[in-house]
C-alpha cells in the first residue's frame, strides 16, 4: 500500500523565512510575469504529449517560485567567475529566469533540429547552455551531485565570487551521489563553494518520500559534515528569494558549502506517464502569488487574467512555429560523437 | 630504461609540464604514496581523493567541463563498475549537448590477471568500456606506447580512457621501437633520478629526464611480428604472451603474424583487414571475459566483411565466463588465456582445415520487388506501443 502521508507535514515545515520581508514591487511583478510563463510552458508541454506532438512529457510545474527566483540571483556568464548551474529536467522556470526562451524548450519537446539545447537529441527540459555554464541536465536524478564536485573544485581555486549551484529532488538525495557531493564539498583541506539545493516534493514517482526517507529534512545530512544548513518554503517567491540570496551570499562569500533544502509541490505529477493531470490537494505557487499581488495592490486578478492570455497566445504563436520545423536528418546520428577542438578550453 | 609505471609518470609529468594537465587525481595518487604502482610520485598536480570512485569520475568531468585538464585515476578497474552511468554520462554529453560541451578528462587504470590479484584486482574492463561509446580506449603494452598514448590522451579533447596491463608495470622495454625517446639507457640511474626514496620524501623532488613530446596516434595497431599462416590479434599483456608463443612456434613451422591493436576505439580496422587477408585465419585473443568480449565484434565485422577470404572460421581465445578470477594459481590460469593456452589456440587455428571458400563465385540471390505495400507508418507504430507501455525510466 503506497503511503500517502507527507514525510513532513505541512506543520512542521519551515515557516516562510522573513516571511515580513517583501520585494519590491517592480521584482515581484517580474518574478510573477516569468513563473506565469513558465506554467503556461509546462501547461503546453504537456498538451503537446497528449497530442502526439511529442513522445515524453517532464517538467517542473510547481517549482516556478522557487526555480525563477534561483534563477534571477544567480550569476550568469561563461567560465570560472560565474555560476556553475547543474539543475534537473523540473528547471524550466530557472532558464526562463536565466534568458531562456521559450521557443526552445517547445524545440526541445518537438525533437527539432532547431533545439540548441540538444538538437532532437534529449527529452524536454534537459538543458544545456555553454554560455551561461549550464552543465547539461540529464535524465539519471542524481549524477549531477557528482558532477558539480569538479566545477566546485575549479571554483574553489579560482576564488573570486563564481560559486557552483547543484539541484536535485528529494528521491534522488537517496544515491550515493548525494553523499558524494557532501563529502567532497566538505573536505577539510578544501572546501568547495558549491550551493546544494534538495528540492523536496516529498515524492519519488509514485513513492512517498515518508515511507523511504528516515531523516526528519534531507539538508540535515549536511551537519553531519559541518555545513551550513537551510530550510525554505519553496512555494512562496518571496520566501524563496531571500532564502535563496542569504544561501547565496553565504557561499559566495565564505567558499564553503550550504544546503538549501525547499518545501515545494509537484503539481503534475512525475510525467506524462503518470497522466500529468493537476493536482487539486497541492498548494499552487502561481495561485498564491496571484493572491499575494492582488491583496497588496500591486496587480488585480482581473491583471493577471489578461496578461496570462497574452502570454498564452503568444506561446501558441511559438507553438504554431515550432511545429513546422524540421527534424534532424538521419545523417546527424553520428555528428558530435567526437570533438574535434577543446571548446570547453576555449578553443573557438 | 623505463617501467611502464616509470613511463606512466613521465609522460603525466610532460603532460603537466606542456599539455596544461591540472590535476593528476585518484586513491593514494597523491604524496607520499604516489599511486598504489607508484606511477604518480612526484608529480606537481597529484592529490588524493577520498575512497568514492563515483566522485572520482565525477569530478574529473567537472573539472573538464570547467576548462580544466584532469588526469584521475581508479585504483583497479574492478573498482570502476560502480561508474559506469557516470562513464556513459561522460561518453555521451558531447552528443547530448549536440557539440557544446566537449569532456577532455583521462581516466587511467589498471585492469587484468597476472599479479594473482583474486576476484577484485584481476578483472578486464575492455569489454565495458568498449561498450560505452563517446571514448576513446586505448592498451599499451609497453612503456613506449603507454608514454604516448597516454600524452595524445592528455591532448585528445575527448574523454580518453588508458587501461594498464597491472601485470606489466614493471615490464621494460623489450625491443628498440619500446624504448621511450629521451630516457636514459640505464634503469639504475632513471630509477635514482625519478623513483622516490624509501622512508621520509618530504622535500624530495624528481629529477625528470628530457624525454621528448612524442605522441602515439590512437587507431594505429603495431605489428609486432610479421607471418603467413595466421593472424594473431591481441592487446595489453597478451601481446607479449602472443608473441614469446610465436617465437616457439616458428621452430614447428608455423608462422603467425602479430598485431597488437593498442588503441580499442578507434581500433585499426585497416591493419586487421590486411593482415588477415593475407593469412586468412585469424584469432582474437584478449583476457576478458569470452561472452559478449570485444573479440565477439571483431570476429563479427570480419565474418561481415572478410567472409570470402578467410580459410577457416575466425576464432577467440579469452578469459572463461566466470563470475572470477580465482587466487589459486590453477584457478587463475584456468580463468584467463596462458602461454600454453595461447599456443593451443595458435596451433589449433593453424592446423584447422580449411572450410571456407570464396563467395564471389556463387550464383547471387535476386531480390524481387515487393507485391503489395509494406510500408510501416513509424510514428504510427510507435504511438501504438507507447499507449500499451507507458514510459517509465528513471524519472522521479
Amino acid at each position: 500500500m503506497t503511503d500517502m502521508t507527507p514525510h513532513v507535514s505541512p506543520e512542521e515545515r519551515p515557516s516562510p523565512r522573513g516571511s515580513t520581508a517583501q520585494l519590491p514591487r517592480e521584482e515581484l511583478i517580474r518574478i510573477h510575469d516569468l513563473m506565469i510563463e513558465g506554467r503556461l510552458l509546462e501547461e503546453r508541454l504537456i498538451r503537446m504529449q497528449r497530442q502526439g506532438e511529442a513522445y515524453f512529457w517532464i517538467g517542473g510545474p510547481g517549482e516556478e517560485a522557487f526555480n525563477t527566483c534561483l534563477g534571477l540571483l544567480a550569476d550568469k556568464g561563461q567560465g570560472l567567475d560565474h555560476d556553475y548551474f547543474h539543475l534537473h529536467y523540473r528547471s524550466s522556470a530557472t532558464l526562463l529566469a536565466l534568458g531562456g526562451k521559450s521557443i526552445d524548450a517547445l524545440r526541445q519537446m518537438h525533437n527539432t533540429v532547431t533545439d540548441p539545447h540538444s538538437r532532437g537529441r534529449n527529452f524536454c527540459g534537459h538543458f544545456s547552455v555553454r554560455e551561461w555554464n549550464l552543465v547539461p541536465i540529464t535524465s539519471p536524478i542524481e549524477v549531477q551531485y557528482s558532477v558539480a564536485i569538479g566545477t566546485g573544485l575549479a571554483q574553489a581555486r579560482q576564488g573570486g565570487k563564481g560559486i557552483t549551484i547543484v539541484q536535485g529532488g528529494d528521491a534522488g538525495s537517496a544515491e550515493g551521489d548525494f553523499a558524494s557531493c557532501l563529502v567532497w564539498a566538505s573536505r577539510p583541506m578544501q572546501p568547495l563553494p558549491m550551493l546544494i539545493i534538495v528540492a523536496n516534493n516529498q515524492w519519488g514517482i509514485s513513492t512517498a518520500a515518508s515511507g523511504q526517507h528516515g531523516e526528519k529534512y534531507i539538508s540535515d545530512r549536511g551537519k553531519a559534515f559541518g555545513m551550513k544548513t537551510m530550510t525554505c518554503n519553496g512555494n512562496d517567491p518571496e520566501t524563496a528569494y531571500f532564502a535563496i540570496q542569504e544561501a547565496m551570499d553565504y557561499v559566495r562569500t565564505e567558499r564553503r558549502p550550504l544546503v538549501l533544502e525547499c518545501f515545494l509541490s509537484r503539481l503534475y505529477g512525475h510525467s506524462s506517464s503518470s497522466g500529468a493531470n493537476y493536482v487539486e490537494e497541492e498548494p499552487d505557487c502561481i495561485k498564491l502569488i496571484a493572491d499575494k499581488l492582488d491583496q497588496r495592490g500591486w496587480r488585480s486578478h482581473e491583471e493577471t487574467k489578461k496578461l496570462t492570455e497574452a502570454k498564452e497566445a503568444e506561446m501558441t504563436e511559438w507553438y504554431k512555429q515550432v511545429l513546422t520545423e524540421p527534424k534532424p536528418d538521419a545523417s546527424e546520428v553520428h555528428m558530435f560523437t567526437f570533438a574535434e577542438r577543446n571548446h570547453v578550453g576555449g578553443e573557438a | 630504461m623505463a617501467t611502464i609505471a616509470q613511463a606512466v609518470r613521465m609522460a603525466l609529468h610532460m603532460g603537466e609540464a606542456h599539455l596544461g594537465v591540472t590535476d593528476v587525481f585518484g586513491e593514494d595518487v597523491g604524496p607520499p604514496l604516489g599511486g598504489v604502482f607508484t606511477a604518480t610520485q612526484g608529480l606537481k598536480t597529484a592529490w588524493n581523493t577520498p575512497l568514492d570512485e563515483r566522485g572520482i569520475i565525477g569530478a574529473a568531468m567537472g573539472l573538464a567541463l570547467a576548462g580544466c585538464n584532469p588526469v584521475c585515476e581508479i585504483q583497479f578497474c574492478d573498482y570502476a563498475f560502480n561508474t559506469i552511468d557516470l562513464l556513459k554520462l561522460c561518453g555521451n554529453t558531447f552528443w547530448a549537448s549536440a557539440g557544446q560541451w566537449n569532456v577532455p578528462m583521462t581516466m587511467m587504470t589498471p585492469v587484468g590477471a597476472g599479479i594473482h590479484g583474486s576476484l577484485y584486482h584481476s578483472h578486464s574492463f575492455d569489454g565495458q568500456a568498449t561498450r560505452i561509446p563517446g571514448w576513446k580506449i586505448v592498451m599499451p603494452s609497453n612503456p613506449r606506447d603507454a608514454y604516448g598514448m597516454l600524452l595524445t590522451a592528455m591532448a585528445d579533447p575527448n574523454p580518453v580512457m588508458v587501461l594498464l596491463p597491472k601485470a606489466l608495470m614493471r615490464a621494460k622495454a623489450e625491443a628498440p621501437y619500446e624504448v621511450i625517446p629521451g630516457e636514459p639507457d640505464d634503469a639504475r640511474e632513471l630509477r635514482k633520478r625519478i623513483d622516490a626514496p624509501i622512508g621520509d620524501r618530504t622535500g624530495w623532488v624528481p629529477d625528470w629526464p628530457d624525454t621528448e613530446l612524442d605522441m602515439i596516434a590512437f587507431g594505429k595497431a603495431r605489428t609486432l611480428r610479421e607471418g603467413t599462416d595466421l593472424t594473431v590479434v591481441t592487446y595489453g599483456r597478451l601481446a607479449r604472451v602472443a608473441m614469446r608463443v610465436a617465437d616457439q612456434l616458428t621452430d614447428e613451422g608455423i608462422s603467425a603474424e602479430i598485431i597488437d591493436l593498442r588503441s580499442l576505439h578507434p581500433y585499426d580496422w585497416d591493419a586487421i583487414v590486411a593482415s588477415t587477408r593475407k593469412t586468412g585465419r585469424v584469432l582474437f585473443l584478449n583476457e576478458d571475459t569470452e561472452v559478449t568480449n570485444f573479440g565477439e565484434h571483431l570476429i563479427r565485422r570480419c565474418c561481415d566483411e572478410l567472409f570470402g577470404e578467410l580459410r577457416v572460421a575466425p576464432r577467440l581465445h579469452a578469459g572463461e565466463h566466470v563470475p572470477g578470477v580465482g587466487l589459486a594459481e590453477t584457478l587463475e590460469y584456468a580463468s584467463v588465456p596462458t602461454a600454453d593456452s595461447v599456443r593451443k589456440a595458435i596451433v589449433e587455428l593453424a592446423e584447422a582445415p580449411e572450410v571456407g571458400r570464396s563467395m564471389r563465385d556463387q550464383p547471387r540471390i535476386v531480390r524481387r520487388q515487393p507485391t503489395i505495400d509494406v510500408t510501416i507508418d513509424a510514428r504510427e507504430l510507435q504511438a501504438s506501443v507507447l499507449s500499451e507501455y507507458a514510459f517509465g525510466g528513471r524519472h522521479r
